[in-house]
This record gives C-alpha cells, structure tokens and sequence, in this order.
C-alpha cells in the first residue's frame, strides 16, 4: 500500500532511525508558532507546548501522507481530541509545509480558520474538536472502517490527561477492544494539569497505566519530551495492527464468539497482544520551554503583549527570562 | 415488507452501508447473519456508537444505526450535533420506541422532546412515519439523501396503505374546510378515527400524514391555513419545538395568522402503562381528540 515517496517513516517498518538534530530544531519553530499565537486574543499556550514533541514526532515518523494524494484512503490519520492544543498543530503543519506559514498570521481573523480548536479547513485536521471526549470514538469508527476493508492504516489519537475524566474515553476503549482495534493508537498528553487544576488534585488519575491495562488496552509510558523514549516506544509497536480475525463482542452471533483482546490472552498486563488498543502515556511539562510559565496552574491560557512575546521568544533560546505582567487565570 | 428487510434489501446492495445498534437488536435481529462484519453492536454506548458512526462515515460508509430514541437522541445528542452535524455526515439515526410506544416505561424511556431538538441541528432530515407501511416507503429516501437524518420509527403494522413517498411532501389523506388535522408518526390511526368521528357530526375534516418535519411540507401547512377553519396539530411530542411550533413558524414567516389547536402533551411526561390506557389518560384516544376539537369549535 505504502511506498517510499510518502512522508513519514516509523523504525519499526523501516529500521532507520529518526533524524533528532531535524525534529529537535523542528520543535524549537513550533514552540516559537506558539509563542507568538500568544498574543492578539491569545491561546492555551500551556498545553500546547506540552505536546510539541508528540506532534513532530508523529507527524514526521509516524503518520504516513502521499503529499500528492493528501486526502487518500491509504494515509494514516491523526485526530486531537483534546483541540484546544492546535496551536502545537498549525505550527507543526507549517513546519513540514502542509500550512502556509502566512496562514499563521490570521490567528483569530474570521477571515481564516485559524483558531482556539482544530477544524476541517486546515489541511491535515482530520476531524473538528473542541468539545472532549469525542475523538477517541470517531478514531475508533475510521480504524474500524480500515479494519472491515483489510487496510493497515495508522489511527493515532492524541488525548489530553484531563480530558481522561470524560466517560466515553473509557467507553471508546471498551468497545475497541471488544472489535479488536489494535489499529488505533491512544496518545495521552500527561501534563499533570486539567485547565487549571492540577490532576492528582481534583479527580486523581494514577495509576494511570494500570487503568489502561485494566481496560485491555496495550500501554507503555514515556518522557513525552524524549524523541529517543518516543522512537523507542512506537518503534516497539505494530501501530499499523496485526492481522485481524474479525473477531468482536458484536459478531459473536455469525462466527461463535470470543476475540484476543482481552486482559490475560496477550501475555502479560501491559503487554502487546492482538487485538488491543496501544495506549502511549507520554509524561510532559505544561508550558515547556518557557521556565516562566512551566507547570504553573495559572498559565493556562495566556494573552500575551508584544513585548512579553518577544521576551519569551528570547527565553526559549536560553536568554534572559521573560518578565511577565499579564493578567493570570487563576480558580483557586 | 418489514423495515429489517429493506434495510438487509439495501445494504446487501451497498457495500457502503454499515448497520449499527447499542444493544438494541430489535429491529434489526437478523443482520448479524445476513450482513456478517457490517452489523455492529457496540454495546450499551450511544455516545462511542455515534462517536464511531462519524468515523465511519469519514471513509465513506453510511451508517444506520439503532437505539431506544430516548438515549439515542439524549444521550448521544451533543455526539449527533458536534460528530455529525457540524461535519454534515449521513449518519442515519434510528429512534426506536420514540413517544407514546414506549408505553409502560415511563418518563426516563420517553422521547417526547425528540423532533425539537433534532430538528435543531442544521442539516438534520427528520422523518416520522405512521407505521410500518410509511417507514419502508420513506426510509430509503432517508438512506440515501447524503444528509444526516433521524428516523422517529414506528414499526407497528397499520391499515392503510400510504401513497409513495415523495422526498419533502406530506401525504394529504383528506380535504376538510371546517377542520384540517395534521398529524405524524404513530398517532395516524387515531387521527384518522378522529377524522371520521368530526366527518360523522356534520363537519368537513381533513386530514394530512406530515411524513417528514424537515424538511416539511409548507405547502401543505399554508394550504391549510388558507381552505380551513381551524388546525390541530397532533403529536406525541412537547408542545415546544414539535408540530406547533413547526406551524407557527412557517405561519409567522408567510406573515398569516390561523386558528390553531395544539394536541400534544404540553409540558408533561405522560402516565406509562398499557399503550390503550396511555393514550386514553393523556387525551389521544379518537373520542377524547373529537371532544377536545369540539369544544374548541364551540369557544
């Protein structure tokens, strides 16, 4: 299905290894995007930075796109679910030359589609989102439809760790697993922060990996940050899914029943196993890059001044640390 | 036909079409057979089940999927609007047991807010058939119209047979220049009994099938309003954002004013129990409906 002149390589499928001198100096362009999307009405410029490492490395390793034929059936597919991280997106989509970077500039204008949540009018945005918990479904009924049609197409999904407190994640993921969806890869970004409230604090998620293994699912746990930890882990899986035997919860009618996703059939907890749902748990910072924002609770959405802007773009190179006067969000 | 006979019909035809249920098999219990791997049940899950037929429909296919319309609208509603609605995909919604036939259940089973708050969504096709007859001659215009549509499904065999099904266009039973009674879904029989009851006290009734609310038949509702003396919409639905409100609507757009009788169940749920003594406790049997009318002529 898949040739050479498609964009994207995983060292599972190819055993050459990413370059990490490119996708690192990749990372550091879109942190600047960010940053400077930050102003004029701002962005949830947090957990966007937290995930900038998630987006190059699956969109320059993982997710497999004929830049001739972007929209055909063959590509692999990767949906934000939790969407108010776009920022990380667009910058990323410029970066690897699917936006004009002049796009960028239209943050905001209605004139463009360049806003708070992923939409359609973006090349490369799968799905809209905005509203959490939804992806993980939609992600589930495209893997599905590749799985009916025999395709080994990659299905990745990228969740924020709050949006884990929204049922139907966990609904999606029964099902999945019930029909075997080892096609669909779950990519948690855990920043430790729901808006802003620390996790642990409000509704505690950990043990986090156990609940995923709990759920069926195959799970492993890396530095989100790490391109070396983040190679390693996909490089580990077969993201595209082993072969399938149609197997599931919903046919057991037609052929007798029973599937290989379950807890126990795949070896063990956290083990691969056909038929099971990947789950890639990558441990971030929330505001990364920027030591006057990280991790801080109130620098959850940010509307930046010109000038703090430019000092943030200062302290992202090393240099002296931005002094911010801005107004912070703050709930308790 | 039976609805699970057009339906097997049509996607044995069509590769594209999947059928899907949360665990209600009812209308469907021979297609884990027939379609093999394009029947999936996902469970009791109407959110991931609309979630997935979205996704579904992103590669092409052309999910039917299958519900008690209570959860499937409710539940799964914000699901319909943002997965379906906002990216205008043709997911086929099927509510089963919508309104009075959820009979003994009760308040948590019944979706009497259904046809205003799927009507609501931009792009949504919303068709309510009177019985079986009704639903296999308009459903396959529900499959195929590319847009989204919810299908208020009532599968209970009538005796009448109806006209073809013409995409948009209410189904005029009768004429009536005294009264004209417009009416969908279910309580068809009812009105038609009704119909005769006012024809048999001297009055010229007519009577009209809606068949789809949207799009609806404005003709027909304008038509109305000019050749009779008074409507009555008749509907197991709220009064809010049903058939009233449908005709108020339109009557308000078309700058006309009509005598207008809301026959619907204003702002409560109704008492469950037998379907017969649901309707005769609410006020929907074809004598309470003909008293009702009466005495609204008489005012």
């Amino acid at each position: 299905m898949m040739n050479t002149t498609i964009e994207g390589r995983a060292k599972s499928e190819h055993g050459v290894g990413a370059d990490m001198a490119l996708l690192k100096e990749r990372a550091l362009k879109v942190r600047e995007h960010i940053i400077r999307m930050s102003q004029g009405g701002g962005c949830f410029i947090g957990a966007s930075l937290s995930c900038v490492e998630l987006m190059v490395y699956l969109y320059g390793e993982v997710i497999r796109r004929d830049p001739a034929q972007p929209q055909s059936p063959d590509r692999d597919y990767l949906f934000l679910s939790k969407g108010h991280d776009v920022p990380a997106l667009y910058g990323t989509l410029v970066e690897m030359g699917l936006l004009p970077p002049e796009r960028l500039s239209n943050h905001l204008s209605t004139s463009d589609s360049i806003y708070w949540h992923p939409n359609r009018n973006i090349p490369g945005v799968e799905f809209h989102s905005g509203s959490l918990g939804h992806l993980p479904a939609v992600a589930a009924g495209v893997a599905l439809d590749c799985k009916l049609k025999g395709a080994s197409n990659r299905v990745v999904v990228i969740t924020g760790d709050g949006e884990l407190n929204e049922g139907s994640v966990w609904e999606t993921i029964l099902v999945a697993n019930a029909y075997g969806l080892d096609n669909l890869t779950i990519v948690v970004d855990r920043n430790q922060f729901q808006a802003n409230i620390r996790t642990e604090e409000l509704v505690p998620l950990e043990p986090l990996a156990d609940k995923f293994a709990a759920f069926g699912c195959e799970v492993r746990r890396v530095n989100g940050h790490s391109f070396e930890q983040l190679e390693a882990a996909f490089g580990e899986m077969t993201i595209g899914g082993g072969p399938w035997d149609g197997n599931g919860g919903g046919w057991q009618d037609t052929n007798g029943g029973g599937h290989h996703g379950g807890v126990g059939d795949g070896g063990t907890l956290y083990g691969g196993g056909r038929g099971k749902v990947k789950v890639v748990i990558a441990d971030t910072v929330r505001g990364k890059g920027l030591p006057s924002i990280e991790a801080r609770a109130d620098r959850w959405f940010c509307s930046f001044s010109a000038r703090e802007v430019e000092q943030l773009l200062e302290e992202l190179h090393g240099n002296k640390k931005a002094k911010i006067e801005s107004e912070t969000l703050v709930v308790r | 036909m039976t609805y699970e006979e057009l339906l097997t019909d049509m996607a044995l035809k069509d590769e594209r079409m999947v059928v899907m249920t949360a665990e209600n098999r009812a209308l469907v219990r021979n297609m884990p057979q027939t379609l093999g791997r394009r029947f999936i049940d996902t469970g009791i899950t109407e959110q991931t089940m609309v979630g997935m037929a979205a996704g579904l429909a992103l590669r092409g296919r052309i999910p039917v999927i299958h519900a008690l319309a209570p959860f499937l609208t409710m539940r799964a509603f914000e699901f319909i609007r943002t997965d379906v609605g906002i990216a205008n995909l043709p997911v086929k919604l099927s509510g089963f047991i919508p309104g009075f036939l959820s009979d003994g259940n009760g308040p948590t089973h019944q979706a009497i807010e259904d046809v205003s708050i799927l009507r609501g969504i931009p792009g949504m096709e919303v068709y309510a058939p009177a019985d079986e007859d009704d639903l296999v001659k308009m459903a396959p215009a529900a499959w195929t119209s590319q847009a989204p549509a919810y299908l208020r499904i009532n599968h209970k065999k009538g005796n009448y047979e109806h006209a073809p099904y013409e995409p948009g266009k209410a189904e005029v039973i009768a004429e009536g220049t005294d009264v004209m009674l417009l009416v969908y879904g279910f309580l068809f029989e009812n009105a038609m009994a009704a119909r005769e009851l006012l024809t048999m006290q001297g009055l010229s009734a007519g009577l009209v099938n809606m068949r789809s609310l949207k799009p609806v038949d404005e003709e027909a509702i304008v038509r109305a309003a000019g050749r009779s003396g008074l409507i009555v919409t008749i509907e197991d639905h709220f009064k809010t954002g049903g058939l009233y409100s449908i005709v108020a609507e339109i009557l308000l757009q078309r700058r006309l004013t009509a005598d207008v009788l809301p026959l619907s169940l204003g702002e409560r749920w109704f008492k469950a129990g037998v379907l017969s003594e649901v309707l005769a406790e609410a006020g929907f049997t074809p004598e309470k409906m003909t008293q009702t009318i009466l005495t609204h002529l008489k005012k």
